[in-house]
């Protein structure tokens, strides 16, 4: 009798995701499907209000990045407002921006690898699903929750200092910023006390990366070769090729490291990328035009700026960015768990920054707003945490929004965690008459490595057990269980 | 010698772009105003679309905590109860409990403050600003139970 098992929704996973692992009468894997339940109401519910409304109000998208968000439509704004594309806001309005968005990826990443990532690399993938978390992390290793606690606090302060506040914030407008930074809040970044002051940030970045290749070290097998799959790769660089998670063109590499998106300006991202609906999933799946539907899809993401970028521009970052390029003899890696390297590597590149323009004193004086004539369409791109993040609005002549069109990261690694899913469940669930929990979580794993955000924050208490279902041939249900 | 003020913070968390989900956070706004006219300095508010690690090292820093936010359960139109902090994790990682905070301040950072949650129901949960009048009646009903509540904290310590 053929099965088909549920995981649903995926634990550990923003929002709610659903994973269908089809089985033959001989237990070999027949199909294997990521669901995703993602909410897309949000572009029409934007239709019919202000354009400046944007970069406060797309906040509201995600409870998880809403500083993502926040940039991205802004930088859209800043087209519509006659700012440039990018490069034409003042140096003030750039810096801030850029602080706030190395504070939001600094604090992002550090809850993943703090919170989602180390249980499992401190525990094994097998181990008890109920001590897979950051209080059992600390009760087998303090410094690294304590890191983990503290780091998250660091970056919130950040965006507190840049944003105006942790919800709803408004620094970033259309064609700039609002605020400076004060003499206090600087001092208080690069010098607070109690762990809050910026080197102190970057040397336990550092910490967490020897964590990190201490590990390796010994678990080769898991890092290098679970669920590794080869994957064209996408993202913003600088249009010298650095690394820039702001602002940059967008280029695409193949498994060889061959480009196959020509470091292109991101207004006509449309003519180069498309988005395939398919039946069984609300979220749509992203491919470049010129190869098409079948091959065309890409990953997003940390792991994919490693792979698109030719250098960092922050000296220690460099360093851990050559050592990883190395490791993969020059090559992209196709290895999904090497995304918690890479995440690592980001996190210290942001340390590195945030300082930086701490010291910089265009942050404390000069023009905030960049104004020119008006337009009516505007495309801002920046590379969120989990990857690159569109924004792309139309505006009427009464200077309302009349089209919206967002790809989010998660959407940009549809097909990419669908890939992951079924290598992993080919080789962990093949032959196997009895589905355990260890080998559940290693498909969790695998989706995990991408840290999806699948539409998010309504959060009311007690309404999102893990769910597991298992069906037979003729889609009886067979077993189900709730876990959380 | 003077004895210390006992610190006191009301979190509320919630989406406000999600209609009854900003339950939470408009009591926190809403009290943080009735705050300044009555000059309780003991008492902080602070508000946030959803709890994550670092609200650990902020809870540390107070005696007393009371997390409010909107509820899909059956209660009338709102109940505080005790929190317990508990390792439980639930589905959704990138977000947490507040029994979650709660354990992670008290093995993490050696601090565990009196700590209440504060459910108040929530009916409707779209893409849409503005709560229901239902929910919009519990918060305010809400927030008079709390006012109350904080009045008679103090005083009693006062008289302590």
């Amino acid at each position: 009798m053929g099965q088909k098992i549920t995981i649903e929704p995926v634990t550990r996973v923003e929002g709610h995701g659903k994973v269908t692992i089809h089985l033959d009468n001989e237990g070999n894997i027949e199909q294997t499907r990521l669901h995703i339940v993602e909410f897309r109401g949000f572009e029409r519910f934007v239709q019919g209000r202000p354009y400046w409304e944007m970069p406060v109000l797309v906040q509201r998208l995600c409870g998880i990045c809403p500083v993502s968000h926040h940039l991205a439509a802004a930088k859209a704004m800043d087209v519509i407002v006659g700012a440039g594309t990018g490069n034409d806001l003042t140096p003030t309005g750039e810096k801030m921006r850029r602080l706030m968005h190395y504070g939001q990826m600094f604090q992002s990443h550090s809850l993943h690898f703090f919170h989602l990532a180390s249980p499992d690399l401190l525990f094994g993938i097998d181990s008890d699903p109920l001590k897979r978390n950051i209080i059992h992390v600390a009760l087998q290793n303090r410094d690294l929750a304590v890191q983990g606690v503290m780091m998250r606090k660091y970056g919130q302060e950040v965006i507190k200092a840049t944003a105006g506040k942790k919800i709803h914030g408004t620094g970033a407008i259309p064609g700039g910023i609002n605020k400076h930074l004060t003499e206090e809040e600087r001092d208080y970044l690069l010098q607070g006390d109690d762990y809050m002051n910026v080197d102190k940030m970057i040397s336990w970045s550092q910490d967490a990366l020897e964590f990190f290749k201490a590990y390796h070290k010994k678990n080769k097998g898991i890092i290098d070769e679970f669920a590794e799959f080869p994957s064209s790769f996408l993202s913003l660089v600088r249009k010298d090729g650095a690394l820039d998670l702001y602002h940059g063109v967008l280029r695409a590499v193949n498994k060889d490291g061959q480009k196959i998106l020509h470091d292109i300006d991101y207004q006509e991202y449309d003519k180069y990328i498309d988005e395939e609906v398919r039946s069984w999933s609300y979220m749509k799946f992203p491919y470049l035009k010129e190869i098409g539907k079948t091959n065309g899809w890409y990953s997003v993401g940390p792991l994919a700026r490693m792979n698109t970028a030719e250098f960092i521009d922050t000296p220690l970052a460099q360093k851990e960015f050559e050592l990883f390029k190395k490791y993969n003899g020059g090559k992209p890696s196709c290895k999904p768990m090497h995304s918690h390297w890479a995440r690592l590597i980001e996190i210290l590149h942001s340390a590195e920054k945030i300082k930086q323009l701490l010291l910089d004193p265009d942050l404390m004086e000069g023009e905030l707003v960049t104004h020119g004539e008006k337009l009516l369409e505007g495309v801002g791109l920046i590379e969120a945490p989990r990857g690159t993040l569109f924004h792309h609005y139309k505006i009427g002549e009464d200077d309302m929004i009349t089209m919206a069109n967002l790809i989010v990261s998660t959407t940009n690694n549809n097909q990419p965690m669908n890939e992951a899913v079924k290598q992993v469940a080919t080789r962990v669930m093949t032959g196997r008459k009895e589905i355990t929990e260890g080998m559940m979580n290693a498909v969790e794993v695998a989706i995990r490595a991408y840290d999806p955000c699948l539409s998010c924050a309504t959060h009311a208490l007690g309404q999102m057990p893990l769910e597991f279902e298992l069906y037979d041939a003729g889609n009886r249900l067979m077993e189900r269980k709730l876990k959380g | 010698m003077t004895r210390k003020e006992p610190r006191i913070l009301v979190y509320g968390y919630g989406n406000p772009g999600r209609q009854d989900d900003g339950a939470g956070v408009l009591l926190a706004e809403k009290l943080e105003q009735w705050l300044q006219e009555r000059n309780l300095e003991q008492v902080n508010t602070d508000f946030n679309y959803q709890l994550n690690l670092e609200d650990a090292a902020g809870i540390a820093e107070y005696d007393l905590v009371i997390f409010a936010d909107a509820s899909r359960d059956n209660v009338e139109s709102f109940r505080m109860e005790p929190l317990v902090a508990s390792d439980k994790v639930e589905f959704t990682m990138h977000a947490v409990s507040p029994a979650f905070i709660l354990h992670l301040a008290r093995e993490v950072l050696n601090k565990e403050p009196e700590a209440y949650l504060l459910h108040i129901r929530g009916y409707e949960w779209e893409f849409m600003e503005g709560m229901t009048g239902r929910a919009n009646k519990n918060m305010t009903l809400a927030l008079q139970f709390i006012q109350d509540f904080l009045l008679r904290y103090v005083d009693n310590w006062k008289r302590s």
